[in-house]
């Protein structure tokens, strides 16, 4: 097994996380790991990450040339869709489609709002060009290309400052030829121009998704080679040598180069860190169903891990306009890690409707002006005030006490927008706005568990961001959850996770196969392909002696029926008795997904994958030991808190983390405290530290739900 | 924790039943996901023709699933109350479920199943669950209008138990697979209505467990009050009042016109389809419970968009017609394609709304979207995934749709080539293709084809088939309408354009009949843009010129429809001259004058 921390002589790793708001660096090294969280200076990123990546080395006394690989991920990428501020980007496609961009899925995403707008383009229309070429989905040249009429669009792109050109051609992606030959057209005709073919970006049909993830790519490429090449100079210039990689969405990292090629893969790389992250806690932990729970300031994310691997998909939309509506972005079709992301976070807006329902989020107040209770200006009640007053955040000690909190304005906050419209008083609308959080993370978790024949009941929640850890506890009992695990630094999983992701490359084709007379070979060549071709990419940044792993994956489907079902093949050439046995596998899956199969129906394949990686780093940890017989630690204070499980507000202890031990147990209600956040352990369960530090809640029943 | 029965007005009772309507929108969610997930039909996975909803012992919607075709608004709740007539709650076992396909009885026509199933606590009946999806086939003539009567339609289940105390109704399951062109898909999707309302049912018991409930009576009268009273006070700015309007469509053979009269009132919105045409002798009528679906998703996008569906709020609502007439067909009338009116009735709500509340409502729309179902040569005419290859070219069945555009809106054009009022989207190109033989060669925006207005309506689209193999295939056009009366504007706004459908070579397609495509033809489809709002010389000039670079007008359509004149005979530097900020280079018609 090889992660890319393993080649490394000094053992000092370093990782950093440009987000939206902050940007976190973390140092492991020899003497611990350390830390730095700074404002993420969107001008130039890179001053940001130099500024924590200075202190994080100071703080380990590490020398830059002794750092031994450095993993970077960042939202520049998505920063640059929302904000519109990519290449000036054309578009070339078949004659009679370059609306399809602009059509889209021809629907409405908000049934009732009859003011809302579709998702405008990446590239306008007088950018968009039709050039005579056709092939038919079964590979005929119906229209040869007209390759002197590329030669004049280029003449003309090139007048007036096209920076990238994305190629999208109809079936282009089982039939190549005719966008290859655009490229050799355009590199001759629009020198120093971004090109990026749809058969290499997204070979997959549906032509609008396709379209849409060539253009995107081809829109942020220019700004972020331009940035990685920036970076890396920067890097050698401070002495360091080490390998530099790229996370990526799909939860692997990759080369500068590679990185600097499909850009749109790095689009939600943060949020596959966290992702990341979990997945190595439940291997260590030896959790064979688990699910993250990555509370933040804005939104909650949950994804579910299953023997120590994140789900994985395909879907994913860039720079919603309406957050959390599905069809409000951009679609982009990259090797994702499956989350599903709801409006519930510490900054997330508590208020009253029409019909006097009580709603919290999707809009947050970020940390600027932020909630009530950071008196920044902010005058919405939010999640945090409502933890304030409920007595869970210690005023005194909010972010490493760096922001003092206001439990007056958190008050009287939610007694104007919540209390008058729902006619209640005191700690009671506080009562009201954190039930309701919980109850939306509890159901968009019930509800992903289910589309994918899962019990989330069975499941450990690992929770770690800012937020989870308060709303872990009443969470779990919500779902009926055992167990709970809260890895140490929390507050910067993401970037932890970006050191523990594999060297990987995922390679996508739609290539649909009728099993009832299924003929091997075809199915062979394409898969040995694809192999190479992520191979390469996967060497290319490797050690040399790292052994690689390669999983492959058909997605099936019911002929005539729309959702897929992603099944693993095995190893080595399929043969022609593959079409049973993968019927038999997708019917056992199915099964499990739906609680029945369909007889006499045929199955369909839609497309392969296959992911060369570095093998994941093991798992090193002896199992955990759970809350014993063992005296309980000392309290270091005491609070007076509302436990939603018995209804009231109670006097509780305070531990700080650092002074659990492993093994010794205390009991709920308790409040766990650390710099960046805090555990609350409700009634009726215990919580206790285990070898690596991370706390351990269990259920230990007795209480009524 | 104490249920909301024993201290009522206990604080945590309150945000109790906060947490628990939250929990039933959560529920029906689950359950429309669940069909949309397992369904085989494109016209349930793509365009989302499905719904879910959790019902009160009276029958009373509590809650419905967003998920979904305005189409579905109301009527399964109409279908439930059906249903309880037939069946009381007092008789139902554990393990029963209900069905039926009746267009009347049901959710419009024969296509749509409903699937009703009580929930049981601790043997008691407590609500019930329903949930309806459109099967991919259900005989008889399949998805054209050509049927003259609800007997060739296909297979009619009335209300039957399609589980009786936890055993499958193998009969009724017999007779479908019989009836059906594709057997074992309109099987997955039945049961797949059934397991989901199962699952509907455990999380409801789940919730009444954890919150230690015995009934959800008092929950349900929270929700329905809390939502009428809403809608009751976001009518409050409609002056009470009578406001008439009428539709002319193509309809089949011979125009249908829709009349209809709006009654404003402190307590609700009524509309009366008295004088409306009798129904059509094809496939084209709109049941009643359709025809308030539609009506009533047309007066909530404007009254009240935020409020959920369920009794209390469309309560307020109520609708009115003729039996006969075409919103209005009793049996036997034919009504598969009841959408081609059903569809209309939202802009025939705006238009009421219109005089209500002058400069609030958007302009006519394309409305009913165009459903393209192709067959190769002697493949029958049923919807659904075809055959083998023969002798005489291949033999399938694929089924591709066609949006038009969307009426201007105030202070906005309107959308392009999207679905409204319907929630349909668009099946790629390439899926098609790759299950045909079929060749598309355009698929474009039809530049002025969206009304003019001081904000244009949306633009249509032209869509181009061929086929790869020398043989004929045909359409149905059933659904194809406002080829004659086009999307009409509002407050001075033009209409947009009509729609045609013809070959290449020229004849046109002017009914709703199934067409034939010779070989080495192609078919051409032209489909309706939307109507323009305001005047079109009010239009921003800035507006005018944008539209001429992306080309959503022509320069000859800017002169015609707005007046514009270039003062340079060649329009590229006319534009670009423009763009450098020389004022005077071009200039609206009218505007000052």
């Amino acid at each position: 097994m090889k992660a890319p921390n393993d080649n490394v002589q000094g053992n000092h790793r370093l990782a950093a996380d440009i987000g939206g708001t902050f940007t976190d660096v973390v140092l492991d090294s020899p003497s611990g790991r350390h830390t730095a969280k700074v404002l993420t200076t969107s001008g130039a990123p890179e001053a940001g990450v130099f500024e924590a990546l200075d202190r994080v080395l100071g703080q380990g006394a590490t020398a830059a040339p002794d750092v031994g690989v450095f993993v970077h991920g960042t939202t520049l990428a998505t920063n640059a869709l929302i904000e519109r501020t990519g290449a000036r980007t054309a578009f070339l496609t078949t004659r009679g489609f370059r609306d399809i961009l602009e059509m889209g899925f021809e629907k409405r995403f908000e049934q009732y709002d009859i003011f809302m707008d579709k998702p405008a383009p990446l590239v306008p229309r007088p950018l968009r060009r039709e050039v005579d070429e056709r092939v038919s989905a079964r590979g005929e040249v119906l229209v040869p290309l007209d390759t002197e009429g590329v030669r004049e669009i280029a003449a003309q792109w090139r007048a007036a400052g096209v920076e990238a050109v994305a190629v999208g051609f109809l079936h282009a992606y089982a039939h190549p030829a005719h966008e290859r030959a655009v490229r050799e057209i355009l590199s001759a005709e629009l020198p120093g121009a971004t090109v990026c073919l749809s058969s290499e970006v997204c070979p997959e049909i549906r032509e609008y998704e396709r379209f849409s993830t060539t253009c995107a790519n081809a829109y942020v490429r220019p700004l972020m080679s331009g940035y990685l090449l920036r970076l890396e100079e920067e890097l050698r210039a401070r002495g360091m040598t080490c390998p530099f990689y790229l996370m990526m969405s799909g939860g692997g990292v990759t080369t500068v180069e590679n990185a600097a090629r499909f850009p749109v893969r790095l689009v939600e790389s943060g949020p596959a860190g966290g992702a990341i992250l979990a997945g190595h806690v439940a291997r260590e932990c030896g959790l064979s169903e688990a699910f993250s729970l990555d509370m933040g300031g804005t939104t909650a994310k949950i994804c579910l891990i299953g023997n120590g691997t994140p789900e994985r998909s395909r879907t994913f939309e860039v720079a919603r306009r309406y957050r959390d509506l599905k069809g409000s972005g951009l679609p982009v079709r990259v090797p994702v890690i499956e989350m599903v992301e709801i409006g519930a976070g510490g900054g997330s807006i508590a208020g009253v409707d029409a019909m006097r329902r009580l709603r919290v989020g999707p809009a947050s107040a970020g940390a600027e002006p932020g909630p009530a209770c950071y008196g920044r200006g902010g005058e919405r009640a939010t999640v945090t005030d409502a933890n304030l007053v409920l007595g869970k955040l210690d005023p005194e000690r909010f972010a490493g006490g760096r922001i003092a909190l206001q439990p007056e304005r958190a008050a009287a906050a939610l007694a104007r927008d919540v209390g008058d419209g729902l006619g209640l008083h005191a700690h009671w609308p506080a009562v009201g706005v954190v039930e309701m959080v919980d109850e939306n993370m509890a159901n968009a978790a019930r509800v992903h568990a289910i589309e994918r024949g899962k019990v989330i009941g069975r499941h450990t929640m690992v929770a770690f961001g800012g937020g989870a850890p308060l709303h872990a506890g009443r969470l779990a009992r919500k779902l009926g959850i055992e167990r709970v695990v809260i890895p140490t630094g929390a507050g910067v999983g993401s970037a932890i996770g970006f050191l523990l992701a594999p060297i990987a490359y995922e390679v996508v084709r739609t290539l649909p196969v009728d099993f009832r007379d299924f003929d091997p070979a075809p199915v062979n060549a394409m898969l040995d392909e694809m192999q190479a071709e992520a191979t390469g990419v996967v060497r290319g940044g490797a050690p040399p002696d790292a052994t690689l792993a390669v999983a492959r994956v058909v997605e099936l489907r019911y002929a005539g029926q729309g959702h897929d079902l992603r099944i693993p093949l095995d190893d080595g050439p399929l043969g022609a008795d593959h079409g049973p046995a993968l019927k038999a596998r997708f019917e056992e899956r199915y099964r499990a997904v739906y609680g029945l199969t369909i007889d006499g129906l045929d199955i369909r394949s839609v497309s392969w994958s296959v992911t060369v990686s570095t093998e994941a780093p093991p798992a090193a940890r002896a199992s955990m030991p759970a809350a014993g017989p063992e005296p309980s630690p000392r309290a270091s204070g005491s609070r007076r808190l509302f436990d939603a499980e018995l209804g009231e507000i109670v006097s509780c202890p305070v531990y700080s983390r650092g002074e659990l031990a492993p093994g010794r147990g205390i009991a709920g209600p308790a409040i766990v405290a650390e710099d960046e956040t805090s555990t609350f352990v409700p009634s009726g369960f215990g919580a206790a530290l285990d070898s690596a530090g991370y706390i351990v809640m269990e259920r230990t029943g007795g209480m009524a739900s | 924790m104490t249920g909301p029965g024993a201290a009522p007005n206990a604080p945590i009772d309150a945000i109790h039943r906060q947490v628990m309507w939250n929990r039933l929108v959560a529920v029906v969610e689950e359950q429309a996901q669940t069909i949309l997930r397992t369904a085989f039909g494109s016209v349930v996975r793509e365009a989302g023709d499905l719904s879910a909803g959790v019902y009160d012992l009276r029958g009373r919607m509590i809650a419905q699933a967003v998920t979904g075709t305005p189409g579905h608004v109301n009527t399964m709740a109409r279908a439930v109350e059906h249903f309880l007539v037939r069946f009381p709650v007092a008789g139902m076992r554990p393990g029963d479920v209900f069905v039926t396909n009746d267009p009347w009885l049901g959710t419009g026509h024969l296509f749509d199943f409903v699937v009703v199933s009580p929930a049981f606590l601790d043997r008691s009946p407590v609500a019930l669950l329903a949930s309806t999806c459109h099967l991919v086939d259900v005989g008889g003539r399949g998805f054209t209008a050509d049927a003259r009567s609800i007997h060739e339609e296909g297979v009619l289940f009335p209300h039957m138990k399609l589980r009786d105390r936890g055993t499958l109704n193998a009969d009724l399951l017999a007779i479908l697979n019989a009836n059906s062109r594709n057997p074992v898909e309109a099987r997955g999707d039945l049961l797949s209505l059934v397991s989901c309302n199962d699952t509907g049912a455990e999380r409801l018991r789940d919730m009444m467990t954890e919150f230690d409930l015995a009934s959800i009576e008092p929950l349900a009268d929270h929700i329905v009050e809390r939502s009428r009273d809403a809608m009751l006070e976001a009518m409050r700015p409609i002056p009470n009042g009578r406001y008439g309007t009428e539709m002319t469509l193509d309809g089949y053979g011979e125009p249908v016109r829709v009349k209809a009269e709006m009654t404003v009132s402190d307590e609700e919105i009524v509309i009366d389809y008295g004088g409306t045409s009798r129904a059509s002798a094809y496939g084209i009528n709109s049941p009643l419970c359709y025809t308030e679906a539609y009506t009533f998703f047309g007066l909530k996008c404007i009254v009240a968009p935020d409020v959920p569906n369920n009794h209390g709020s469309l309560g307020v609502f109520r609708t009115v017609a003729e039996p006969g007439s075409a919103v209005h067909p009793v049996h036997p009338s034919p009504v598969t394609a009841r959408h081609v009116i059903g569809q209309m009735l939202a802009d025939v709500a705006f238009g009421c709304l219109a005089q209500a509340l002058p400069g609030r409502i958007p302009a006519e729309s394309a409305g009913s979207i165009w459903v393209l179902p192709f067959a190769g040569a002697g493949a029958g005419s049923g919807a659904g995934p075809g055959g083998a290859s023969g002798a005489n070219g291949s033999r399938f069945n694929v089924m591709n749709v066609g949006m038009g555009g969307i009426g201007a809106r105030p202070g906005k054009d309107g959308l392009s080539v999207t679905a409204f009022p319907s929630g349909v989207g668009a099946i790629p190109v390439e899926v098609t293709e790759s299950e045909s033989p079929l060749v598309f060669w355009r698929k474009e925006f039809l530049p002025d084809s969206g009304g003019a207005g001081a904000f244009r309506g949306g633009l249509g689209q032209v869509v181009e088939v061929g086929s790869t193999e020398q043989h004929p295939f045909t359409v149905s056009a059933a659904t194809f309408d406002r080829m004659r009366n086009p999307a009409r504007g509002r407050d001075g706004g033009r209409p947009g354009r009509h729609g045609t459908a013809r070959l290449a070579s020229g004849p046109r397609f002017d009914d709703k009949a199934v067409h034939t495509i010779p070989p080495g033809d192609r078919l051409v489809v032209e489909l309706p843009g939307g109507g323009g709002l305001g005047d079109p010389r009010r239009r921003d000039f800035g507006r005018i010129r944008a539209d001429l670079e992306a080309g959503y007008i022509t320069l000859e359509g800017a002169k015609r429809d707005y007046g514009f004149e270039a003062e340079s005979p060649d329009p590229a530097e006319k534009r670009q001259s423009a763009g450098a900020g020389t004022a005077g280079v071009g200039r609206v018609g009218g505007r000052n004058g």
